[in-house]
């Protein structure tokens, strides 16, 4: 198999980090060599976020260039433009449909993009659209969004079975968030 | 048992498993996760130092003890301590002391890209470099063993896709390491110039027995493959080219410096081009340059900015430019902010208001040079904003210039390097103001703890260093403590203390709004009376992430779920249009 890669892209404070900790201890656990990169520092303060995960047989950058992954998955409106051009001509992209205001937009300075998600499709064809705030909201966690969104991308990753992911979650999450969690994973996962 | 590890929890488990004694740091991204880490380890002693000098200087002490010592900072930080670095060059290493260095090209959060392979030629000093982080560990341990049977400091450089990013690690147990103690050895702990000459001569005959740990070095090795193309690389580096030229020849270097010359001599025999794949500075290349061995480097590989496998392969010719899609400039920028309710806001607020020059520091509180509060002039390193407004109050003062000065510094960079800043101020008769962001915490870094939190790395209480009356102490007569939620009061003080003729110091207090037991308190939110908002959109000024302003109904709006309730925008609105939730 060639080597697979994916970007979770979003803001700092939506679980990105998590996120991208259970994807790859997921893939360690289903046997592939992973890596994983993000740079955080700023992510506290309001600042966009991303993870590049890369796994096959034998990795060596942890970085994916320009027209390389396979799957991003975007927390957040903007964050799905600001990293198209790391995905692949056939590459899937998965959007969140929240959009969180960047400071320059609060303050009247500069306007949010009209419509991010209908910009992305003029260029990627298998562009899926999820509310898991919805569905967080509705598991009475919201933040559990981040494992909604996981149980999507678990879905069409297709390489690791279901139950690394289980364990994944199990291994890093308290137990007593960890049920909800599972919920929320299972309802991403679910949907169509 | 296998894990998947960041560089820089790596190197912790590195240390823990060379059964080191004694560790030590000053926060620094890309390198602080190291010390939270090996302080979860409790057969390690571990500590916060106030800046990067004392941390080394600890280190060396331990060492002095015959502990096995590992010591972490930022790149800045080895400037700061570079004075006992220097030292210790000479002195060597009877516990083994390990010194990492995180550098950061990029500069994903530094104030510059500095190549810290150039201490370890400017010191003498050995330097390994890992690629990943087994390599973190392992190189980590082979450190120690390095320092001991050379005795010598050992510098070990990551950078910040090493520090930052996770890869497979497998695990091995503690190695029990006695604590050798303490012996007086003046004629090499105490480098008076007698001393230092004879000490100066060893080093020397060192750096030609390392040269030969070099050549032998097991982790600098040969991969031949298609011998038309030969590729010399360290570091992060030797990943980018392996994907972008999987099919040459490779020579990975891990001990960098000294470097290993013969091996480099029989790779350049062997292949018919050598290309020099680097970051930043051209290390390699010059030196290998220097052996009298043709090689490419910066003539194609940048100098400036990180590198990735996509600039690898464009400047080596592997792939064509990709030409972005051009909507991506369609992403607004997300730069960061200062957090809703951030304590430090309404200080800036304030010196915007006052039009005062402020000649800032380096912490969360440099968001405050941002639009819309654009309150800070200068920002230097750390410790400067004290002794750039000394200068800068001189020469405004020669110009007849006057504008009034503050200097904005927060509570960690206070302790850090404020201190001998604050005196000098006294000493020069300086009638400036200096004020101090004391938000309980060194937040910028994710939030350690600093000689005025009174806890400790590990966990344990400890004193606190009263800032109020340390300066009163030094003997500043003007102090004044404010509290950061009351708008009016930080708004006078700083008004007033500015106008004094004399030295004054402003300590405003609250602490940061993302500590836990600052979460947990409950405040009232705000919201926004549509029906006497004017859209003066004074509140939007303040910067605060949870304000909006919408431009069609020409209204502000809060963000409830942002909002933490600090009132700022209440005190700030002239028309009562903000009104508890
Ligand atoms: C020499 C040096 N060491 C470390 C750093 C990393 N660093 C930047 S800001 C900062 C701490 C700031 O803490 P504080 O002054 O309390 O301000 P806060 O972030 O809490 O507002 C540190 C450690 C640096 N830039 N330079
Ligand atoms: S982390 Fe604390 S100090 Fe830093 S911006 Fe947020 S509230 Fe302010």
């Amino acid at each position: 198999m060639e080597n697979k890669r994916v970007i979770i892209a979003g803001v700092g404070g939506q679980g990105i980090l998590l996120a991208s900790d259970l994807l790859s201890d997921a893939l360690m656990k289903a046997g592939f060599d992973v890596k994983k990169s993000e740079v955080h520092g700023m992510s506290q303060r309001g600042g966009d976020v991303v993870s590049h995960i890369v796994f096959g047989e034998k990795v060596y950058s942890p970085l994916i260039s320009f027209n390389e992954a396979d799957v991003i998955l975007a927390f957040e409106k903007i964050e799905s433009l600001r990293n198209i051009d790391f995905l692949k001509d056939d590459g899937i992209m998965i959007i969140n449909s929240t959009s969180i205001l960047p400071l320059p937009v609060a303050a009247g300075l500069m306007d949010y993009p009209e419509d991010p998600i209908g910009e992305v499709k003029k260029f990627v064809k298998n562009t899926y659209v999820v509310d898991a705030e919805k569905i967080a909201k509705e598991l009475g966690n919201r933040k559990v969004m981040n494992v909604v969104l996981l149980g999507f991308l678990a879905k069409n990753l297709k390489d690791i079975e279901k139950r690394y992911w289980e364990e994944s979650l199990k291994e890093r999450l308290p137990e007593k968030i960890f049920e909800v969690n599972l919920q929320a994973f299972n309802r991403g996962y679910n949907l169509e | 048992m296998k894990e998947l590890l960041s560089g820089n929890e790596a190197v912790a488990r590195g240390a823990f498993e060379a059964g080191v004694h004694f560790a030590s740091a000053y926060p620094g991204t890309p390198s602080t996760e190291i010390l939270e880490n090996v302080a979860k380890y409790k057969e390690i002693h571990s500590q916060w130092s106030v800046n990067e000098k004392t941390a080394l200087e600890t280190a060396i002490g331990a060492s002095f003890g015959g502990m096995r010592a590992i010591v972490a900072m930022k790149h800045v930080g080895l400037n700061v301590a570079a004075d006992p670095l220097f030292s210790v060059g000479y002195i060597g290493a009877k516990g083994g002391l390990v010194i990492v260095t995180a550098d950061d090209p990029g500069m994903h959060s530094s104030q510059n890209e500095q190549d810290n392979r150039n201490y370890a030629r400017a010191a003498k000093i050995p330097m390994l470099e890992p690629s990943d982080s087994q390599e973190a560990k392992d190189f980590t341990k082979i450190a120690f063993t390095i320092s001991e049977e050379f005795d010598t400091p050992v510098l070990l450089r990551l950078t910040t896709r090493i520090s930052h990013s996770k890869s497979i690690v497998q695990f091995n147990d503690r190695e029990v390491v006695p604590i050798k103690g303490y012996e007086k050895d003046i004629r090499k702990n105490l480098i008076l110039p007698a001393h230092a000459r004879l000490l100066h001569k060893k080093v020397e005959e060192r750096f030609k027995k390392l040269k030969e740990l070099s050549n032998d070095f097991k982790y600098n090795f040969i991969e031949y493959k298609d011998k038309k193309v030969g590729i010399i690389t360290s570091g992060i580096s030797y990943q980018y080219a392996k994907e972008a030229m999987p099919d040459a020849s490779f020579l990975k270097i891990s001990l960098s410096w000294p470097l290993p010359e013969e091996l480099i001599r029989e790779f350049a025999k062997n292949v018919q081009v050598i290309y020099i794949v680097e970051e930043n500075d051209p290390f390699l290349e010059t030196e290998i340059k220097a052996m009298g061995i043709d090689v490419v480097g910066k003539e194609l590989i940048p100098e400036v900015g990180e590198l990735n496998p996509y600039i690898v392969k464009v400047s080596l010719g592997v792939i064509q430019p990709y030409t972005p899609k051009q909507i991506e400039t369609k992403a607004t920028p997300r730069p960061p902010a200062l957090c809703p309710g951030c304590p430090h806001t309404s200080v800036f607020y304030a010196i915007n208001k006052n039009k005062l020059i402020a000649t800032g520091d380096i912490g969360c509180y440099t968001l405050g040079a941002l639009p819309p509060l654009s309150a800070m002039d200068t920002c230097v390193d750390m410790g400067a904003s004290i002794t750039n407004a000394l200068g800068l109050e001189y020469a405004l003062k020669k110009a007849g210039d006057n504008r009034k000065i503050v200097a904005v510094i927060g509570d960690s960079t206070f302790y850090h390097s404020g201190v001998t800043g604050i005196i000098d101020m006294i000493y020069n008769g300086s009638k400036g103001t200096v004020i101090i962001l004391d938000n309980s915490i060194t937040a910028m870094t994710g939030h350690q703890d600093n000689p005025g939190t009174g806890r400790t790395l590990m966990g344990d209480e400890a004193p606190i260093v009263d800032i109020e009356n340390l300066v009163r102490g030094l003997g500043v007569k003007h102090v004044k403590v404010v509290d950061t939620y009351n708008l009016e009061e930080v708004m006078q003080t700083v008004k007033e203390e500015s106008e004094r003729d004399e030295l004054s110091v402003i300590i405003a207090r609250r602490p940061c709004m993302l500590l836990p037991e600052m979460k947990k308190k409950k405040f009232d939110k705000y919201e926004v009376d549509e029906t006497k908002c004017t859209g003066c959109q004074m509140c939007v000024k303040i910067g605060c992430p949870a304000i909006s302003f919408d431009k069609n109904k020409k209204k502000a709006n809060i963000n409830y779920d942002l909002c933490v309730g600090c009132s700022l925008c209440y005190q700030v609105c002239k028309f009562d249009a903000i009104k508890k939730v």
